[in-house]
């Protein structure tokens, strides 16, 4: 066992400030903690309600849910989202489920057990008291999505349907089909649009948050850009709720959507919010490679095709023979050979380094040798063509499409790819960031997953926070207003738009030679190389200064067509990429500091003698939340404390 | 393989716009239909030319938000959406026309992208259930014939993207409306609002401007998720029912 | 819409009933004419009665089908967001994905029926417009009309108007009155039973000017 004595290296790059707790949560049994939380918070009179307001950021399942539902109990809620339609967020696009404690299936699940299952997922990095929460709401979200429409998928007897995901040993997730974050979304729509019609939420579609203003050290509204017509507006409220969703984007490839982006979070950082966690992202192994340089996104297919498909690459390095031309003694499958016992069903991100491994030797296969075969030809022979067919017709379909390849005739390629990011802005347990009056909800925030997501949890935690818990816990904080009313003039409000104005102009002024997604393909290069699935002190020290050098030639040398006052795409991307810059310069620091491995980073300097991942519980037991510096980050710990969950290491050998 | 894309050009909302030509080289038949258009906005970006302007977000056919006519057909020759149109369904030399969806309900914005706020309206006339948050019974206490909840999923699967429309001669918002009315009529949970429902999203449709239908089904044959057309007349009957009660 | 074209289509049906009577010969076809039909519920309305009320039936029905076209008409032109005298400006794939011929001729197809329906009822006022020659009996006026080749090019034309009319029209009235339970146009059996229905009346109708001009029936 290699252990780690030396100072760390990470400190030339940061500052180390006071530790930092959660002060909301409250102590005592944890199957109480929430109920207590609600009985101790302060309520509004539903008559006041609508002397107060809300500006919440992003419509997927946080946003949406959590505008809904703040719109119906009265407030004055005004909603953001950058699409042309709220039903467009990013949350549409999972796939596979959302885990519910109902044990409907009377195979001894239980809210306990969704709790202890997520905080050993999670590898311990997540706060006990958050996941109980979430364990305990994930009940009724269930029961509202039901109440809403959401069609999930039903036996014949009329009641619902589950399945069992992501390895665990319980039937807990509720699906329809292979939508289920589309259908739950659209159901949040519908309750958001049902607010708007009847005028309790006023929605402004193609806005995007560009800034946000801090009055009196509270929270108290955004500048967004009208992307129609280039206007810089400004809003005000008493509370702001940001639900913007995750940050996979900074690898430029990942299973994002092609606008999700940071600037919501990163600016409210550069405002004094901590960033938690940054260096938290989860890789998924089996999505379709990259088929060439103009490659714009990356699509995961189900996990499950590993139930049945044999991974392998070809014994020999540089080997150009088609898949077919390769006789069976001189393929590889190396995840059977290296892990008897699972096979091909090893965790995600083991799965997913030991396909970087093989490409690394220069046994990849397909475009630029980034890709391993999952065959079927096995399978097929074993099971039969229907079988396989019914069993994962869709997910060929899907492959057959993109790629143009027939994968029952020739083996699949895949490799992994960015899908969610686990860290993000620091919140206590109500939500709130460190700055007053600023709430952050879903993928946004560092959230319930610690350092690891389990599967069907994201689509749990994004509505828990928007239906249940943000409710409940802004009504405590908007108790104690309405606050200062604050009109256009005020100080705070025009520094904050002349700052927004004058970064536009500058974007526009520099008139470079390079193209905005130049940059972003840059930096996805940089992030995936050396803050991807294995990360070294060596390779994330030279990230930083590649990145330093690659904010300079963005800032002296981008090149941003048209102007402000128009639909002006370019520019909308360039507001993006210059905060993903910077963001991923203090992704790469997190990781330095964070030097052990632990749930799906793998840290080369922290590994068992076998090469296992090595997590530090002694060390690194705790969130790093990172306060923005012009000079450099502060880092303050917030050390966390396992009274329920017996802290061990996860073994799969 | 080397294109040749004729695309519709409109500065904004208030100017005219016409078919604009340009050529693109070392297209890959592995590229998107959109990354080709990336590769394009690249070329004009570096020469001073304005980029051109189209929706498109999740790249993997869910969001709805992409969505061009291609050669006269919503989202091209093959049935799925634009994101998931490659190259490869367009020979070498092609001639490619690429315009926004046409509707008077859809006005430009810019060139290739336009507004369909219209189809969040028609929502919010009546396309959900009231659930408040909270109110809700145990889920399993309402137990939903399988059948039913197939049917429902199978048109709740619509992604809004507005194809239905671009491809209608009429220019009618019919299949979009009904896939949510008969989503949502199939289901127990949707019978208390049925005959509101149904009256206040055809009276929104037809506010915004959308054609009547003629049952000419293109907008069948274009839907990338296969919203049936059966769904049409489901919302016929609900609207005559409806009527008949005097609901309206 | 569907409403009124569907009641004269079980018009048409009838319609067609009685001009296959032509091929009974003059006696019948004359007397199911100038007796059977007048006295259809005698004594209950008086003579002609019936008649005068399915006249005013169908005539208000034309009118309804007509204002609804017209209102139809201008509202999908303006729905369909025309740039110009096109609605795209490519010149690929005009005719759509699986449109029927017949669903592009409903509305210049509906005109020319209805210059036919006027022409057509000019021609049953009572020797008012007799081609070919007057007579009392009209079963000789059939005879006299269709014997001049016009005429009879102006009947077929309308006719495959009315077929072409129906082949989209059943199936459409159909779907708007609900009835369509197929998740394709094409895969509907009312597709099917559409333009069966409309071979049958064109057809139906056609076969007494196809007797008379080139099989001399009734001279």
């Amino acid at each position: 066992m290699t252990t780690t004595t030396s100072p760390n290296v990470s400190e030339q790059f940061h500052a180390i400030g006071p530790d930092i707790a959660d002060t909301k949560a409250p102590a005592g049994p944890i199957e109480k903690r929430w109920d207590d939380r609600k009985f101790n918070a302060k309520l509004v009179n539903p008559a006041n309600r609508r002397k107060l307001s809300v500006i919440v950021v992003g419509t997927g399942l946080a946003g949406g849910a959590a505008a809904a539902t703040l719109g119906e109990a009265g407030y004055q809620v005004k909603s953001f989202c950058y699409q042309d339609s709220p039903r467009r967020a990013h949350s549409i696009a999972a796939q596979g489920g959302i885990n519910a404690a109902k044990n409907y299936r009377n195979d001894g699940d239980s809210i306990y057990r969704l709790f202890d299952d997520t905080v050993k997922g999670g590898d311990f990095r997540a706060r006990e008291s958050n996941v109980y929460r979430l364990a305990q709401v994930s009940v009724n979200i269930i029961d509202q999505c039901v109440a809403q429409g959401v069609p999930f998928a039903r036996e014949y007897g009329g009641l619902l349907d589950n399945r069992s995901f992501g390895g665990v040993q319980v039937s807990r997730t509720f699906y329809a089909r292979g939508q289920t974050g589309q259908q739950l979304l659209i159901g949040a729509y519908q309750a958001l649009e049902r607010q708007i019609g009847a005028g309790t939420v006023e929605m402004n579609t193609r806005h995007e948050m560009l800034e946000l203003i801090m009055v009196d050290n509270r929270a108290r509204g955004i500048v967004v850009r009208d992307m129609v017509t280039g206007e810089i507006e400004t809003h005000t409220a008493d509370a702001v709720v940001l639900a913007t969703g995750g940050y996979g984007n900074v690898f430029f490839l990942s299973t994002n959507a092609m606008g999700s982006n940071t600037t919501a979070t990163w600016r409210a950082h550069k405002k004094g919010a901590y960033f938690a966690n940054p260096c938290y992202t989860q890789i998924h192994p089996t999505c379709i490679p990259v088929s060439g340089d103009y490659q714009s996104k990356l699509t995961l297919m189900s996990e499950s095709l590993r139930n049945d498909g044999r991974i392998w690459v070809p014994k020999k390095a540089g080997d150009e023979r088609a898949a077919a031309d390769i006789p069976e003694d001189e393929r590889d499958y190396y995840l059977e050979r290296i892990y008897p016992a699972f096979g091909n069903l090893v965790p995600r991100d083991i799965a997913s380094r030991a396909a970087k491994y093989q490409c690394d030797d220069g046994k990849g296969v397909g475009p630029g040798g980034l890709g391993v075969y999952l065959d079927f030809a096995e399978a097929i022979e074993r099971l039969g063509l229907p079988a396989v067919k019914a069993k994962y017709g869709n997910l060929f379909d899907m492959y057959a499409q993109i790629t143009g390849e027939n994968p029952y005739e020739t083996p699949m390629r895949i490799y992994p790819a960015v899908h969610y990011t686990m860290g993000g802005l620091w919140v206590d347990y109500d939500l709130q960031s460190n700055l007053t009056g600023l709430f952050v909800a879903g993928e946004a925030n560092f959230s319930e997953h610690g350092a690891n997501r389990l599967g069907a949890s994201a689509l749990m935690q994004g509505l828990a926070d928007g239906y249940f818990v943000l409710p409940n816990t802004l009504a405590n904080y908007l108790a104690d207003g309405p606050y200062e009313k604050i009109d256009d003039s005020h100080e705070a409000v025009v520094e904050a738009r002349r700052a927004v104005e004058e970064r536009i102009a500058t974007f526009l002024s520099i008139n470079g030679t390079r193209t905005v997604d130049s940059f972003h393909k840059e930096l996805g290069h940089i992030m995936w190389e050396y803050c991807g699935m294995e990360r070294t002190e060596e390779g994330l020290i030279k990230a930083i200064g590649l990145i330093r050098d690659l904010k300079q030639a963005f800032w002296s040398d981008v090149k941003v067509t048209g102007v402000n006052e128009e639909l002006n795409q370019t520019l909308e991307r360039a507001g993006r990429v210059a905060d993903f810059i910077e963001l991923g310069e203090l992704m790469c620091i997190d990781a330095l500091n964070r030097r052990e491995s632990c749930g799906g980073h793998f840290r080369a300097e922290s590994q068992t003698e076998d090469g296992e991942a090595l997590r530090h519980d002694d060390e690194f037991a705790y969130v790093s939340a990172w306060e923005f510096g012009e000079e450099r980050p502060t880092l303050h710990k917030e050390p966390l404390e396992y009274e329920y969950v017996e802290m061990k290491s996860r073994s799969y050998k | 393989m080397n294109i040749t894309v004729r695309v519709w050009r409109q500065k904004n909302a208030e100017s005219k716009g016409k078919m604009v030509t340009y050529g693109v080289e070392n297209v890959s038949e592995d590229m998107s239909f959109l990354e080709m258009l990336d590769v394009l906005n690249e070329q004009l970006t570096l020469t001073d030319d304005d980029p051109i302007a189209f929706d498109h977000d999740c790249r993997e056919g869910i969001c709805g938000a992409c969505g061009v006519v291609i050669n006269g057909q919503a989202h091209g020759p093959q049935v799925t959406t634009t994101c998931q149109l490659h190259m490869r369904s367009f020979e070498d030399g092609a001639v490619i026309d690429i315009e926004p969806w046409r509707a008077g309900a859809f006005p430009v914005i810019k060139d290739l992208v336009v507004d369909r706020g219209a189809f969040d309206r028609i929502i919010q006339a009546g396309g959900f259930i009231s659930a408040p948050t909270g109110s809700a019974v145990e889920a399993n206490n309402i137990p939903v014939p399988k059948d039913n909840a197939d049917h429902a999923f199978e048109s709740a699967a619509c992604i809004g993207c507005g194809a239905c429309v671009a491809a209608c001669p009429n220019g009618s918002g019919m299949l979009f409306t009904a896939a949510k009315i008969t989503h949502l009529g199939l289901l127990p949970q949707g019978q208390p609002e049925r005959d509101s429902r149904v009256v206040g999203m055809v009276e929104q449709h037809d506010h915004e401007g959308f054609g009547g239908c003629t049952n000419i089904g293109e907008c069948t044959a274009a839907c990338p998720k296969g919203i049936p057309l059966d769904t049409i007349s489901r919302l016929n009957r609900d609207l005559l029912g409806a009527l008949a009660k005097g609901k309206a | 819409m569907a409403v009124s074209g569907l009641i004269m289509l079980g018009y048409l049906l009838v319609h067609m009933y009685g001009n296959l009577k032509f091929f009974q010969g003059r006696e019948k076809f004359d007397h199911y004419l100038h007796e059977t039909l007048p006295h259809i519920l005698y004594p209950y309305l008086p003579e002609g009665g019936f008649l005068w009320i399915l006249r005013v039936v169908l005539t208000v029905a034309v009118v309804v089908h007509a204002y609804a076209a017209i209102t139809l008409w201008r509202r999908n032109k303006a729905a369909a967001g025309y740039v110009g005298g096109s609605r795209y400006q490519t010149k690929q794939n005009k005719t759509g994905y699986q449109r029927s011929y017949s669903s592009f001729t409903m509305r210049w197809g509906g005109i020319i029926l209805a210059l036919f329906i006027i022409g057509h009822v000019a021609q049953m006022m009572p020797n008012w417009l007799s081609p070919g020659g007057a007579s009392d009996s009209k079963y000789d006026r059939v005879v006299n009309g269709f014997e001049i080749w016009w005429v009879v090019l102006l009947y077929t034309i309308g006719l495959v108007a009315v077929g072409l009319h129906l082949a989209h029209g059943f199936w459409s009235a159909l779907t708007t009155l609900g009835q369509n339970h197929s998740s394709t146009r094409r895969g509907s059996r009312w597709t099917a039973i559409s333009i069966g229905l409309a071979t049958v009346i064109t057809v139906g109708f056609i076969s007494v000017p196809i007797a008379v001009f080139f099989f001399g029936a009734g001279s």
